[in-house]
């Protein structure tokens, strides 16, 4: 089985130092997890588990006070560990193998320029085409996405939200890159244009075939589009397995606690059971309780002062 | 609030460079109460003498010694300037609070008169005002008038504040909880309200010093009162530049200086402080 | 929509500026038209009958006879046609006259050295604020924060005592060489520039600092903005990220920063003609002041506030070209 991304043991803190008092803040603590080929490997998790930390870490865009302590990230299109790479290196890499679909909140797009100036800036360079070439490609990419031509003119104002995260999308599978990454892209839409949503950013999937990591906290989407599933919790990778395996049999109380509410209380009690490919990955030290209300939060991910 | 003091004190460097020159201006204006001469008088020295041991800054034309004149002028001009701050911090806080807590079309009309004081130029008015007051126009009354004129730079800031705060969730938990109005206004917002009140303190007296100065140079204010710029007026009526007495132009000059850096360097700490991202980027970065 | 309301702004400011204005002109106790006379016959016996024909004559002239309300009207009358009658220091040239002859001289200042600060100011507050590491950019940084708390009169006076006795390289003083014809020949235009070279220099430095640190500090905040972020994740090119994507957003509020400094800035740079003796509306106010001329004041001062918003109104007509958010219709 072929290995596109494979990540050991990431360590990335918020080291902060403040009018004297120093703190760490564990955003991705420990984790080690590999993505197949042509696969969608879904991660899960409440918010500030640490999700949008570990997504920039993996794509090389973090700055402090976000630090790399440890760890290797090694993309199979890549022959050295992402963080061995050099500027210029880096650079040629971005968007022609490794892109990134964000949430298509109001300020995704340079809010002075037109839709195609962002196309020009991101793809244009990566593409060996001219112009009115590249225009064509895009054009015909936008249509596969039911956009029309006309949001190349507009600008990102005009645009509605669902218009708005597909044109995300074409940005970013424009290249065709071997490696997507989807940060929450149907967070703020409806129910009605995420399920057209998903289904583009499927067929675009199928379509390229990249593998692809999606970060989404809504399970149903998971449910829907993930392969695999990691639960991630404070900065700890806790749970991972095929997803239809992970939603019928989750180990540990968070992730029960954020599968619960889809499952609208029919929840069943966890059992102990192990199946090949489900792998515990954080052994649990708490004993399971009756009722899912009942938690008690034994990881904590706020500040731990070093030194005060 | 002490703790955030000497918390900015240790370890903001601006904040600690402003306070040590705020420390040497007012030890010059406390100074002023020991001096030896009366303030208003003049030919008491000999005239034109350079900086000596006896007179630490020279003399001026007008027979004063210059370090003593400079001390009583820089009481004067900072009692001026913290008059004009307090008079006006009224009128700021009250236009500002008003229109960030009521919003909506109060908040509209407050913001378009707002904006009409900012754009009108203080100086032509002013020099209108002397003119129509000339000998009547005391430092009370110029007070009263710079006041007046102002305060909307202030009060659009203040106004950014508590549009920030009404719509904070502890805000809305305090209304839920049944606490009183008034009771919310000064335990829970006045916390936040007050560094921002600081910092425009220091930027009004900042702005009113500056206006003295520049009127009392050209003679628009009245020149009998000793302040730095009523120094500087006589030292340009008496030519002191081209009769090569430096110190009596220098004195004035360069304490002014070290005042107005001092003030700005309070006041934008203390803005950095409360800016919540501007946190974020001293924070390890 | 919002010509309109930018329109009703401008608007909303002469009337409430003109007002003040009147406000002061007749709430005081002082008369200028006693002023005047008593200036006129403090040299010995007058002749009561003439005494009384001049106070018509100057009360007409004022635009202080009347009732209060035919003042008010008169006031405005005047304000629109731009009539405010003969100055009395330079009798019988009309003010308006007067003033034509300085305006230019300050809206060359004003529009020369305002242009040079805010872009310089904000170009390198740009890259200030986004190479937060340059050490240059750092020092510059620390002189802009030693230039911005300076009042005007103070660094033009600075800027006079360093060019015109310790460095003298410089006129300090007038608007072109004296004897020179005024026209468009080579050495009245190189003069005229030579004359402008200091007072243009003080006011830049004036307000430079300003514009440096608030791009700066606007450009740290635009940097975690989300559609920075998302370009650099796409590896676009830098320069293109600082240019087209951070700088080009903060222009839009700077703009608008511009507008609301004007009135201090026209604050500034009639403050520094004074200082070099520069031909604008400066030097002629104090003049007018110092010789009594009370038409000349009320003419500068009024003409001042229009001139002003006028120029707030015209900068708010461009903002809907830097910011295409804003709808215009």
């Amino acid at each position: 089985m072929d290995v596109a991304l494979s990540v050991r043991n990431l360590r990335a803190y918020y080291l902060l130092g403040y009018f004297g008092i120093e703190r760490e803040v564990r955003a991705v603590d420990d984790i080690t997890l590999s993505v197949n080929k042509k696969e969608i490997y879904g991660i899960a998790g409440e918010s500030s588990c640490g999700k949008s930390s570990f997504i920039r870490t993996i794509a090389a865009a973090i700055r402090p006070p976000l630090r790399v302590l440890g760890g290797s990230i090694k993309y199979n299109f890549l022959d050295r560990d992402l963080y061995d790479l050099d500027e210029k290196a880096l650079a040629d890499m971005r968007w022609k193998h490794l892109s990134y679909i964000p949430q298509g909140s109001m300020n995704v797009l340079n809010p002075v320029r037109r839709v195609r100036e962002s196309f020009k800036d991101f793809a244009f360079p990566h593409m060996q085409l001219n112009q009115i070439q590249f225009f064509d490609v895009v054009n015909r990419h936008l249509e596969r996405l039911h956009l029309s031509r006309s949001v190349l003119t507009a600008f990102p104002h005009e645009l509605s939200g669902g218009m708005r995260q597909r044109v995300a999308i074409a940005l970013a599978t424009v290249c065709r890159p071997e490696f997507i990454i989807a940060d929450e892209p149907t967070t703020a839409l409806d129910v009605v244009v995420q399920k057209d949503v998903l289904a583009l950013i499927l067929e675009m999937q199928r379509e390229i075939g990249s593998s692809m990591i999606f970060v989404t906290h809504d399970l149903t989407v998971h449910a829907n589009i993930s392969n695999r599933l990691g639960i991630m919790y404070a900065g700890r990778l806790i749970e991972e397995g095929p997803t239809r395996d992970m939603l019928r049999e989750p180990m540990h109380l968070p992730t029960l606690n954020i599968w619960s509410p889809a499952c609208h209380g029919s929840a069943t009690l966890p059992r102990r059971t192990r199946c090949r490919e489900h792998r515990r990955v954080w052994p649990s030290r708490h004993r399971v309780a009756a009722s899912t209300r009942a938690v008690r939060w034994q990881w904590t991910f706020a500040a731990k002062p070093i030194r005060s | 609030m002490l703790r955030v003091f000497r918390d900015l004190l240790r370890y903001n460097r601006e904040f600690a460079i402003g306070t040590i020159l705020m420390l040497i201006v007012l030890s010059l204006a406390v100074a002023s109460f020991f001096s030896p001469y009366p303030p208003k008088d003049s030919y008491l020295v000999p005239p034109d003498v350079p900086p000596s041991w006896a007179y630490p800054l020279g003399t001026n034309s007008r027979g004063q010694d210059v370090f003593w004149q400079l001390t009583v002028a820089m009481r004067n001009s900072l009692l001026f300037g913290i008059a004009v701050a307090f008079l006006s911090r009224i009128i700021s806080l009250a236009v500002g609070l008003v229109s960030g807590y009521a919003g909506g079309v109060v908040d509209r009309v407050l913001m378009s008169i707002n904006d009409t004081f900012v754009v009108i130029p203080l100086f032509p008015i002013l020099t209108l005002f002397y003119f129509m007051m000339h000998d009547n126009m005391s430092w009370a009354v110029l007070a009263l008038a710079m006041a007046s004129l102002g305060w909307p730079y202030d009060a659009r800031l203040i106004r950014s504040v508590a549009l920030s705060l009404r719509n904070r969730e502890f805000t809305t938990q305090s209304v839920f909880s049944g606490m009183p109005t008034r009771q919310i206004l000064l335990e829970e917002h006045l916390p936040y309200v007050l560094p921002i009140v600081f910092s425009t303190t220091m930027n009004n007296i900042n702005w009113s010093i500056g206006l003295e100065v520049t009127l009392s140079v050209i003679g628009f204010t009245n020149i009998e009162t000793p302040t730095i710029g009523t120094m500087i007026y006589w030292a340009n009526q008496h030519t002191a530049m081209v009769a090569g007495i430096w110190w009596w132009v220098l004195a004035p000059v360069a304490t002014v200086i070290i005042t107005f850096i001092g003030l700005f360097l309070l006041s934008v700490s203390m803005n950095e402080f409360i800016d919540p991202r501007s946190r974020l980027a001293r924070m390890g970065a | 929509m919002y010509l309109l309301r930018r329109f009703g702004q401008f608007v909303l400011v002469v009337f409430v500026g003109i007002n003040i204005v009147f406000f002061v002109t007749h709430a005081t106790p002082i008369d200028p038209v006693e002023q005047a006379i008593s200036s006129a016959t403090q040299f010995g016996q007058s002749d009561p009958q003439a005494v009384e024909i001049m106070r018509k004559a100057l009360r007409e002239l004022y635009g202080l006879d009347g009732t209060i309300w035919q003042q008010y009207a008169n006031f405005w009358k005047r304000l629109a046609t731009g009539d405010f009658g003969p100055s009395l220091s330079a009798f019988p040239t009309p003010v308006s006259a007067l003033i034509g002859q300085a305006l230019p001289w300050t809206l060359g200042l004003l529009f020369t050295s305002t242009l040079i600060a805010w872009g310089v100011g904000n170009f390198l507050g740009g890259l200030a604020g986004y190479y937060r590491k340059n050490r240059l950019l750092k020092a510059v940084g620390i002189a802009a924060t030693g230039l911005q708390p300076i009042p005007s009169y103070i660094m033009s006076f600075v800027v006079l005592i360093l060019f015109g006795y310790i460095w003298p390289i410089l006129p300090i003083s007038g608007g072109f060489q004296m004897n020179i014809h005024p026209d468009l020949s080579f050495p009245f235009v190189s003069s005229v520039v030579g004359h402008s070279i200091l007072p243009v220099v003080s006011l830049v430095l004036i307000t430079i600092g300003a514009w440096f640190i608030g791009m700066r500090s606007l450009v740290s905040n635009i940097v975690t903005e989300d559609y920075v972020v998302f370009a650099e994740l796409a590896g676009v090119d830098r320069h293109r990220i600082l240019t087209s994507y951070i700088m080009r957003n903060a222009l839009a509020p700077q703009l608008t920063g511009l507008a609301l400094s004007l009135g201090g800035i026209f604050n500034g740079a009639i403050i520094t003609e004074v200082v070099f003796g520069y031909p604008g509306l400066g030097t002629l106010l104090v003049r007018g002041v110092n010789t009594g001329d009370y038409s000349l004041v009320l003419g500068i001062t009024s003409i001042s506030i229009v001139a002003v918003a006028t120029a707030v109104f015209a900068i708010d007509l461009l903002y809907p070209l830097l910011d295409p958010r804003v709808k215009v219709e």
